[in-house]
């Protein structure tokens, strides 16, 4: 029933990460784990997560039997919910204050290492590579917009 | 176009005289929802690909692990040939040939062999011609001959070969070396003919000098297209700073198992009229190259590892040449061997209904790792092949009562392998000295074989069939007796090029990039200074990867794992056709995915997170139940002439293939790429006997004809290899022809943004993947 593939599916996405197989995952995967589940949560969303299923002692791994029934309870009340592709879309716009229909990667940047939940160096690189045409120098942002959400959530 | 605020935002907007919007200022705190809402859309899509790299990588692991079962396949069927046949049958004669001992003995002789000097080089010859001795301007254009693809001629590789044979003979078994004296070491792992990565290791790190010390640790041949070559520039600057360059033996520094693993046939392939005496005296080279390195007395470097009975001292002192593969121990005075019968349904019950404890236990550190429980390989006899090759007919008889006396189910490991109550009443000399090559030779075993492994403790390594697990417990007492602080191993492709365990008393590096697949790894080397501080370089060769983006490189390595495991599937649908209909009693066609989950599990025994992969793998379904007939037919087109043959042969065809292949060469005595009907029958015939198969003889002639391609009586041994590659449907249908070649071969989803040429692929021989 219902409860049960929910199960099933959080199972399966904690165990690519269960190296050990031993039911723990270091608690740096989580985001990683919750995300891969098709939820979107805000930093400050997952760090409550975090707080909710840690150890007592924080140990810096996390326990498959602490992490079921929190996500359980996420998925099934829909919770961290999926944003959607349209409103990425919109948001690029809305950076493109010029509607230029692309941005450059200085002011992109400068959103996104500074603003809401700041990317770090690493993050911003690594989205500029997949982003930025090379040859102009530009993030065409409606191409990547379709890049990002060409794939299906599991 | 709206902003995405209906309330509570400021926003102007400015325009043109022909009323289009210019420029809308918008007020902070949209922009910053705006900059909140991408990071996270764009953390989730990171999170999205970490997963699919996650499960690809296990994939290429779970499939090399099954694959090295292959491997123990192949002794055990040779075993069951010296087991049923006698010496003189012509089953046997088959493969007898490569347990005999070299005809040639005396070094004198093989001097003989290693001569080149009537062989002569043509004027049109534009390689290196090489004087000797070598020096270090000779090496380095050696090393841009083969850059420019060039190929040194036979005369010099011959030579080349004699004099690192000569210096060879003189190392110690152990090479000891010191920082203080060439102040920084570099050290490199498994290359696996990536001729590519070598250069790119000497285009970083400069190449081997008087200043610069390089330890090469092993599995420089195999599975890559350039093998020889590596070796040649390997052994060049070895002839020219034998100081400073230091050789390991690998695993793969074994004739019997290049057979397997492509050096063999690439060897054969280049050099067409020495290519045979080549390898004869690689055989003799191998069997010479050194079995360790040590740093400071500090830093032991050795191929695959260590295990609870490592003995250094003792390593120091075998006569490490008599050692020649690890598929055929030195010959033993006792004629006797001891061995139970081993059971050859055990082949197809590889794994058993459940995993032995060492399946949860074991994993390696960054990604889990299923291996199913086996009888230990090494105390297996495929040991004194060539001592029983030549027994007489009288002594075979005598062995089979003994040892129908002996087998009986749960027959215990420790009395197989030792037991002198079985042996023939000779003196306790040989006892000793049977004891002594025993020991000997699962030391050796143990350094090249061996893997590390999470939990305390040293069990036989029964997925590779050779060497030990060996736990932190284990390396903590090997450090403490040596007095040394570090072990640098290779043997194992980790993703970023190295990796550290047992509390970062042991290193892993390998040098292969891409080892898997274009994108699949990086590779890494790693200087050791006088502080002995381990400091790496990691890298990854091939210029497709480097302007590829993260999700290309991916994507690419994703459809490459996605092809070898519908491979599988195809290689089990017997069993997997039955799986599903216990799931259908109803016979209606139908399952759910989750019982579609169930039996891939069961009966692939790859520990997959298959319920990840199903969107990969099941493309239609209906009301969440899936029309598996179907789903079989859309996986994958065989070669059309195969249609008529039954499905079953053509199973155990795929299953099988690549002890099929290296049979086939063993078989192939004079190398020539050829084997004739008869003696492809005959293989066949055995194999069927021993796998137990229930196939007639109709549908192997069928085989045979089938495959004859040429009509006069021989099979291409590589075309029929060749013919056994699956054809993925969709990527058919779908016309990707940009990546095709002969309409069978593609090799990854066309990418929008690369114009790039179809690269050629690492050929990875038998087409299944197996260890380093």
């Amino acid at each position: 029933w219902q409860n049960d593939s929910v199960q099933k599916k959080i199972r399966s996405a904690f165990d690519v990460f269960d190296h050990e197989q031993n039911q723990t995952v270091d608690v740096r995967e989580i985001g990683t784990i919750i995300r891969s589940l098709g939820r979107f949560p805000t930093e400050a969303e997952l760090h409550d997560v975090i707080a909710e299923i840690e150890e007592e002692e924080p140990a810096g791994f996390i326990r498959f039997e602490k992490f079921l029934p929190t996500m359980s309870r996420i998925l099934m009340e829909n919770k961290l919910r999926p944003v959607p592709e349209d409103l990425l879309l919109q948001a690029f716009e809305v950076l493109d204050q010029q509607k230029k229909g692309h941005l450059d990667p200085e002011e992109l940047s400068r959103y996104l290492t500074q603003e809401g939940d700041p990317f770090s160096q690493e993050e911003m690189e690594e989205m500029l590579s997949a982003a930025l045409d090379p040859e102009k120098n530009l993030i065409f942002y409606r191409d990547f917009v379709s890049m990002m959400t060409a794939d299906e959530p599991w | 176009m709206g902003c995405g605020v209906t309330k509570g935002g400021e926003f102007h907007k400015r325009y043109d005289k022909d009323g289009n919007i210019i420029s809308v200022r918008i007020s902070a705190a949209i922009t910053i929802r705006a900059a909140v809402l991408i990071q996270r859309w764009y953390r989730q899509y990171v999170a999205r690909m970490e997963l699919r790299r996650r499960y690809t990588w296990n994939i290429f692991q779970s499939i090399e692990y099954a694959g090295q079962q292959d491997q123990i396949k192949l002794y055990n069927f040779l075993g069951y040939l010296v087991d049923n046949f006698t010496p003189s049958s012509n089953e046997r004669n088959l493969i007898s040939h490569i347990f005999r001992e070299n005809e040639v003995c005396r070094d004198i002789e093989w001097e003989r062999f290693f001569d080149y000097r009537h062989i002569e080089v043509p004027d049109i010859y534009s390689g290196p011609r090489l004087t000797f001795p070598l020096n270090a301007d000779q090496a380095a254009d050696l090393v841009e001959a083969f850059r420019s693809k060039q190929q040194l001629h036979s005369r010099y590789v011959l030579q080349l070969l004699g004099e690192t044979w000569k210096l060879l003979r003189v190392l110690p078994n152990i090479n000891r070396i010191s920082t203080c004296h060439s102040k920084e070491i570099t050290i490199c792992g498994d290359l696996h003919g990536q001729l590519e990565d070598l250069l790119l290791i000497f285009y970083k790190n400069g190449m081997p000098s008087m200043e610069k010390a390089y330890v090469f640790n092993g599995d420089f041949v195999d599975r890559g297209k350039d093998s020889i070559e590596i070796l040649l520039i390997l052994f060049a600057f070895l002839l020219v700073y034998p100081g400073e360059v230091h050789l390991n033996r690998g695993n793969h520094e074994d004739h019997i198992i290049n057979l397997r693993y492509g050096f063999t046939k690439e060897v054969l392939g280049k050099y067409k009229m020495h290519g045979k005496r080549i390898l004869k005296l690689l055989q003799k080279i191998f069997s010479w190259l050194p079995l360790a390195t040590v740093i400071d007395q500090k830093v032991l470097i050795v191929h695959g590892g260590i295990s609870d009975t490592t003995d250094l001292a003792l390593v120091a002192r075998v006569d490490r040449h008599k050692y020649v593969s690890s598929l055929r121990p030195p010959k033993r005075r006792i004629s006797h061997s001891v061995r139970a019968s081993v059971d050859s349904d055990m082949d197809e019950d590889l794994v058993g209904s459940k995993y032995s404890i060492l399946n949860r236990r074991r994993a390696s550190l960054t990604y889990a790792r299923p291996f199913p429980a086996r009888e230990s390989f090494q105390h297996r006899s495929l040991q004194d092949f060539s001592s029983t090759v030549a027994r007489t007919m009288e002594e075979e008889l005598e062995i089979r009562r003994r040892q129908a006396a002996m087998t009986r189910p749960g027959y215990s490991m420790s009395c197989r392998n030792l037991n002198t109550s079985m042996l023939s009443p000779s003196s306790s000399d040989s006892l000793d000295a049977f004891e002594n090559v025993q020991n000997e030779w699962k030391q050796i075993l143990d350094l090249l074989w061996s893997d590390p492994m999470i939990p305390d403790g040293c069990v036989p390594n029964e997925v590779r069939g050779g060497g030990c697990y060996w736990g932190p417990n284990v390396t903590e007492e090997f450090l403490n007796k040596h007095s040394m602080q570090l072990i640098i191993r290779s043997h194992e492709c980790k993703q970023d090029g190295y990796e550290f365990c047992h509390n970062r008393k042991v290193l892993t590096i390998f040098s292969a990039s891409n080892y898997y697949e274009v994108g699949s790894n990086r590779g890494a080397f790693v200087r050791l200074g006088p502080d002995l501080v381990p400091y790496f370089i990691q890298y990854q060769a091939n210029s497709m990867t480097r302007e590829m983006s993260v999700r290309q490189s991916l994507r690419r390595t994703e459809h490459s794992a996605l092809k070898v495991l519908r491979e599988q599937l195809f290689a089990h649908k017997s069993d997997l056709m039955s799986a599903f209909q216990q799931h259908d009693k109803e016979n209606t066609g139908l399952i759910s995915l989750s019982d579609w989950g169930s039996a891939m599990s069961q009966v692939l025994h790859l520990d997959l997170p298959w319920r990840m992969l199903r969107s990969q793998l099941i493309t239609t379904t209906t009301d969440d139940m899936l029309d598996y007939h179907n789903w079989f037919r859309n996986l994958a087109i065989k070669e059309k002439s195969y249609e008529h043959i039954e499905q079953t042969l053509l199973d155990t065809l795929y299953k099988h293939r690549s002890t099929l292949e290296t049979i086939f060469r063993i078989v192939d005595t004079d190398n020539s790429g050829f084997i004739s009907f008869e003696d492809f029958r005959q293989t066949w015939k055995l194999l069927n006997a021993y796998l137990k198969m229930e196939i007639s003889e109709e549908s192997i002639n069928d085989l045979v004809v089938s495959i004859d391609t040429n009509k006069d009586g021989n099979i291409d041994i590589d075309e029929f290899m060749e013919s056994f590659r699956l054809v993925d449907k969709n990527m058919l249908e779908r016309g990707k022809s940009l990546f095709m070649r002969r309409s069978e071969e593609y090799d990854g989803p066309q990418d929008e943004t690369t114009n790039q040429p179809p690269q050629t692929p690492t050929n990875k021989e038998g087409g299944f993947l197996a260890p380093p």
